[in-house]
C-alpha cells in the first residue's frame, strides 16, 4: 500500500520570545491510501498544530514530512500553497464558503488557482457537487443552503481536484447530531466507493467512531494509536432512523 | 488566470456597490477638477493670445525721442528725428520688416449735421489695418493715392459711426474735421476694448500726410508700427530697423539712440507665461485632490483586507499563492482608480463646458489633460492598492482560516 502521509519524529516549537511552547514532541505517524482515519485530542494536545502542519499550512520546527511520497517539511509558503491546491482537499468546522458567490463557484475556486480552463473548471465542479448530492444546488448561494448543505458544498470544493488527501477539521462542530451523520455518511461514502483518504480532527469520540482507525494525541505525542471496533455506520443509521 | 482573478476583483467591487462609489468619488473630484482646471487655464491662456494678437501680430513699434536737451529727456515720441523717409528706408532695406505704417495721433473733433463727438484721430498708411489687426466693416480703407494726395478721406471707427450718424448710413458722408471737410470712405470692424480699458472703436484714421500737412504742419512722425514675417523675424526686424535709424541719424557707436523700437513679441511672451503658470499652479492645487482621492482608495482596501481576511484565509488553503490574493486586490484598486478617472474625465469635460457657458469663459479640452488624468488614475490606483495588497498577500493562512 502507498503510503500517503509519512511522519517522522515531528517537532513543532512556537517561540514567541519568552515563552516557548512546545506543541509537538516527536510524532510518528502513518497513513495509506485509502484509509480513514481520526484524529483525537483535547484542545491543547497539539491535535491542531498536527492538523496545520498535515495540512500544509504551517512547517514543523524539525522532522520530516512525506505526502504523498513528497517531502514537504521544508517548503516555503507559495511552494506549500501548490500542495495544498493540488494534493489535499479541506473542510472545516465554519464550512469557510466564500459569502454572495454561488455553490459552483465555491467549489470551482481550488480549479481556479489552478490554471484549469472556464469550460473544465465547470464541467469538474458539477461532477464534484454531483458526487455530495447538491447537484441541484449549484447556483444556490451559501445563505440559501443549510448548514449540512453548506458542508457538503464545503466537502465538493475539497474532492474538486482529485486530492491525495481530504482534511476534515471538526466537520460535524457547527452541526446538530442529525446532521452531523449525514455529512459522515457523505465521507463514508467517498472513503469506500471512491477510495478517498479522509483524515478526520475531532474532539468528539462518537464521531471518531466513523473512522476505521483513531490516533489519540496529548501533551504533543502520540498515545494511542488503533482500530475502531464497532464501528459506526452513518448509512445504516440513517435507514434505522428513517424507519 | 489573470481574467479569472480579474473576474474575481470586479465581483468584489460589485458585491460593495455603496462602498466602492464612495472611493471613487475621490478620484472623480480630483480627475475632474484637474481637467476642469486645466481646461479653463488653457482657455484664458488662448484668450490672452487673442488679445494680444488683437494688438497686432509679430509687431513693433518705433518711436522717435528720448533725446537728451541739456539734461531733460523728453517722452518717447515726442521729439522730431523721425522722418517719413526714414520710414522709407526701413521699408526699402530691411527685408524682415513686411510692413509699416506711420501713427500720427491728433485729438479731433468731429462734426456732422448739428452733432459732434471728440476722439482720437490718428494719421496712418493703407498698411495699418494688416499691421494691426484691423478689419474694414464697410467701404474701403484710403489708398497709397489718398496718401500721395494727402486727400481728405476719413475711416471711422464703430463707436464714432455710432455717435455721430445713429443708426444712418456713414459711407459716402462728409464730416468736418478740425473744420476740413473729409468724406468717409469706410467703416471699421469692431474690436472692443483694450486690454487696458480703452475704447479702441472710439477713433478715426486718416492718411498720415493729411495729418502731418494739414492738420499739423509738421514734417516728423511721432510713432510707426511695422510688423515682420514671424514671431522670430521680429527680432531680426527689430535690429536692423536699429541699424539704419542708426546709421540714418549718424549715431556713432556708443552714443544712445534717438529712437525706440519695441517688440510685441516679449509682451505677448510674458503675458502667455503668466497664464500658463496661472493653469499649472490650478492644475496642481487640483492635483492634490487627486493625491487625497488616492490615499482614499488605499484607506478602504486596508478596511477591505482586514474586513476579508477570512476569505483570504480560505483562498489561500485551497492554493491561492501569495501573488495571487496580491494581484486580486491590486486589481481592485486599479479598476476604482481607473473607473473613478474615467468618470471624473466626463465630469470634468462637462463641467468646464458648464463653467464656460454660463461664465462666457473660454475652455479648452485638453488631450493631454485627459489622457495623463486617466494613466494618472490608474497609477494612481496601483500605487495606493499596493501596500493593501501586499499586506494581504503576506497574511498567515492560518492566522487568516480563525480570524472573525
Amino acid at each position: 500500500m502507498n503510503k500517503v502521509i509519512d511522519v517522522r519524529d515531528l517537532h513543532k516549537v512556537y517561540d514567541s520570545g519568552e515563552v516557548r511552547v512546545h506543541a509537538l514532541k516527536g510524532v510518528s505517524l502513518s497513513i495509506e491510501e485509502g484509509e480513514f482515519v481520526a484524529i483525537m485530542g483535547t484542545s491543547g494536545s497539539g491535535k491542531s498544530t498536527l492538523m496545520n502542519i498535515l495540512g500544509c499550512l504551517d512547517r514543523p520546527t524539525s522532522g520530516l514530512y512525506l505526502l504523498d511520497g513528497i517531502d514537504v517539511s521544508e517548503l516555503n509558503k507559495d511552494d506549500r500553497a501548490d500542495i495544498r491546491n493540488s494534493k489535499i482537499g479541506f473542510v472545516f468546522q465554519g464550512f469557510n464558503l466564500l459569502r454572495r458567490t454561488s455553490a459552483i463557484e465555491n467549489v470551482e475556486l481550488p480549479l481556479l488557482y489552478a490554471g484549469v480552463n472556464a469550460a473544465d473548471r465547470v464541467a469538474r465542479s458539477r461532477y464534484a457537487l454531483s458526487l455530495v448530492g447538491l447537484a441541484h444546488r449549484e447556483d444556490s448561494y451559501p445563505n440559501q443552503l443549510s448548514g449540512g448543505q453548506q458542508q457538503r458544498v464545503a466537502i465538493a470544493r475539497a474532492l474538486v481536484n482529485s486530492p491525495s488527501l481530504v482534511l476534515a477539521d471538526e466537520p460535524t462542530g457547527n452541526l446538530d447530531s442529525r446532521t452531523s451523520v449525514e455529512v459522515m455518511s457523505v465521507f463514508q461514502r467517498l472513503n469506500r466507493e471512491a477510495g478517498i483518504t479522509i483524515v478526520l480532527v475531532t474532539h468528539e469520540a462518537d464521531i471518531a467512531q466513523y473512522a476505521q482507525r483513531v490516533v489519540v494525541v496529548r501533551d504533543g505525542l502520540i498515545m494511542k494509536d488503533q482500530r475502531i471496533v464497532n464501528r459506526r455506520d452513518a448509512a445504516e443509521e440513517l435507514e434505522v432512523e428513517a424507519l | 488566470m489573470i481574467g479569472a482573478v480579474l473576474k474575481i476583483a470586479l465581483r468584489a467591487l460589485a458585491r460593495n456597490k455603496g462602498r466602492s462609489a464612495l472611493t471613487m468619488l475621490g478620484i472623480i473630484i480630483g480627475v475632474a477638477s484637474v481637467i476642469a482646471m486645466v481646461s479653463l487655464g488653457q482657455g484664458a491662456q488662448k484668450q490672452v493670445q487673442q488679445q494680444i494678437e488683437s494688438m497686432g501680430t509679430n509687431m513693433l513699434i518705433i518711436s522717435a525721442g528720448s533725446q537728451r536737451t541739456g539734461g531733460v529727456r523728453s517722452g518717447a515720441g515726442t521729439s522730431t528725428t523721425l522722418t517719413p523717409e526714414d520710414l522709407d528706408a526701413i521699408l526699402r532695406d530691411a527685408p524682415a520688416v513686411t510692413a509699416l505704417s506711420p501713427s500720427v495721433n491728433v485729438p479731433v473733433t468731429l462734426v456732422f449735421g448739428n452733432g459732434n463727438w471728440s476722439t482720437r484721430g490718428e494719421g496712418v498708411a493703407p498698411t495699418y489695418p494688416s499691421i494691426r489687426n484691423w478689419t474694414v466693416a464697410s467701404g474701403e480703407f484710403f489708398t497709397e493715392t489718398d496718401v500721395r494726395t494727402a486727400a481728405r478721406v476719413a475711416v471711422i471707427g464703430q463707436t464714432v459711426a455710432s455717435q455721430l450718424f445713429g443708426g444712418g448710413e456713414p459711407l459716402g458722408q462728409t464730416i468736418r474735421l478740425r473744420n476740413l471737410p473729409f468724406r468717409v470712405v469706410g467703416v471699421l470692424g469692431a474690436k472692443g476694448q483694450s486690454q487696458f480699458g480703452q475704447d479702441q472703436d472710439d477713433t478715426v484714421f486718416i492718411p498720415y500726410t493729411t495729418a502731418m500737412k494739414k492738420l499739423l504742419s509738421t514734417q516728423y512722425v511721432p510713432t510707426a508700427y511695422a510688423s515682420a514675417a514671424s514671431t522670430q523675424a521680429t527680432f531680426e526686424a527689430e535690429s536692423q530697423i536699429n541699424d539704419i535709424l542708426r546709421q540714418r541719424h549718424s549715431i556713432r557707436d556708443g552714443q544712445e539712440n534717438d529712437f525706440t523700437v519695441r517688440n510685441l513679441t516679449d509682451l505677448a511672451n510674458s503675458a502667455e507665461q503668466t497664464t500658463r503658470i496661472m493653469t499649472m499652479l490650478l492644475g496642481s492645487i487640483a492635483g492634490v485632490s487627486l493625491l487625497v482621492g488616492g490615499i482614499g482608495i488605499m484607506n478602504i482596501m486596508l478596511v477591505s483586507v482586514t474586513e476579508r481576511t477570512r476569505e483570504i484565509g480560505i483562498r489561500m488553503a485551497v492554493g491561492a499563492k501569495s501573488k495571487h490574493v496580491r494581484t486580486q486586490f491590486l486589481l481592485e484598486s486599479l479598476v476604482l482608480g481607473l473607473a473613478g478617472g474615467l468618470i471624473g474625465i466626463a465630469t470634468g469635460v462637462g463641467l468646464s463646458a458648464l463653467t464656460s457657458s454660463v461664465f462666457g469663459w473660454p475652455a479648452t479640452i485638453s488631450p493631454t489633460a485627459v489622457f495623463s488624468s486617466a494613466v494618472f488614475s490608474m497609477a494612481i490606483g496601483v500605487f495606493f492598492g499596493y501596500y493593501p495588497a501586499r499586506k494581504a498577500a503576506a497574511l498567515d493562512p492560518i492566522e487568516a482560516l480563525r480570524f472573525e
